[in-house]
């Protein structure tokens, strides 16, 4: 009867050859009051299983909302700073091409106007040179 | 997530301590959330979920020996969740937790698969990588062993 079931479930259970419904049944079994004395040491062990069943896990696990959309954040930063740069070497490039050319020319400029300069003074002494000729017409001029 | 708590079961079940079982299954559960895109590709979140419990905290007990940093067994007792009272309510029972700590992984794994969680074969199978026969002689090892211990603690008459 129902005692010798439980035996052979039982013996079954412990050869890891018993059902899920039938180690149910031994679990409800053994989680009565009344067991036979010579059955009452299997009882903790089948207590204990629906009893670890019941525990929970209660600990708050704080929701990660942030991360899916950091991280698409993150990329589009980085390939807003990849852009930021190219355009930077570019324009950067192009400011100091534009920086040079106009070192050349205020070089260039100054160096005109040094040449200029020095002309000019020659040829204010070529306009002493012409006095002196002048002067010399007119001596010539007057004999 | 309907099956946290058997992720923490199995957790708490491999690392004893509550503290580290909540850290690994928080792990978890946010590594589950940043795969959220592609979640519905797996066909049973639940057992992919539990292969990943059981993977993290087999890691955890690995870098945990190799760096010297052994679990300290005493320190599950000290807090004071329902279970923890009721377990203290009868103390045989709490044995059966003592002795389950002290089965080889495996056989702690197959046994609160199958006792606790109520598992089939196949799935734990999948979950372990294990054949249904390999399970059978391991849960048989496990309940044999539980029984044999608590026969010994009995016949002492400690409690």
């Amino acid at each position: 009867m129902e005692l010798d079931r439980i035996e052979k479930l039982l013996e079954k259970y412990l050869n890891a050859s018993t059902s899920i419904t039938e180690e149910k049944e031994l679990r409800t079994y053994f989680s009565q009051e009344s067991i036979p004395t010579h059955l009452e040491q299997y009882a903790p062990m089948f207590q204990y299983f629906s009893m670890a069943k019941e525990e929970r896990f209660t600990k708050q696990v704080p929701i990660p909302i942030t991360v899916r959309t950091r991280r698409v954040y993150f990329k589009w930063v980085s390939v807003a700073a990849v852009a930021v740069l190219m355009f930077g070497i570019y324009f950067g490039k192009e400011y100091q091409k534009q920086k040079e050319i106009d070192y050349a020319y205020s070089e260039t400029k100054k160096a005109l106007s040094l040449l200029a300069d020095n002309f000019s003074r020659g040829t204010e002494k070529v306009a002493y040179l012409n006095e002196f000729e002048n002067t010399k017409q007119k001596i010539y001029n007057s004999n | 997530m309907p099956f946290k708590d058997k992720l923490y079961r199995l957790a708490k079940r491999l690392l004893v301590s509550t503290e580290e079982a909540e850290d690994a299954t928080q792990e978890i559960l946010m590594k589950l959330w940043s795969k959220n895109d592609n979640i519905g590709k797996y066909n049973n979140v639940e057992a992919f979920a539990m292969t990943m419990t059981k993977n993290f905290c087999l890691d955890r007990l690995k870098s945990k020996q190799a760096g010297n940093l052994k679990l300290v067994h005493s320190n599950y007792g000290d807090d004071n969740s329902s279970l923890q009272k009721q377990v203290e309510a009868n103390d045989s029972i709490s044995w059966v937790q003592k002795i389950m700590e002290e089965l080889p992984e495996q056989q702690k794994m197959v046994l609160q698969l199958r006792d606790v969680e109520e598992y089939d074969f196949d799935e734990i199978g999948e979950l372990l990588d294990m054949k249904p026969t390999a399970i059978r002689v391991t849960l048989s090892r496990a309940r044999k062993t539980v029984r044999e211990r608590l026969m010994q603690k009995h016949s002492y008459g400690i409690g």
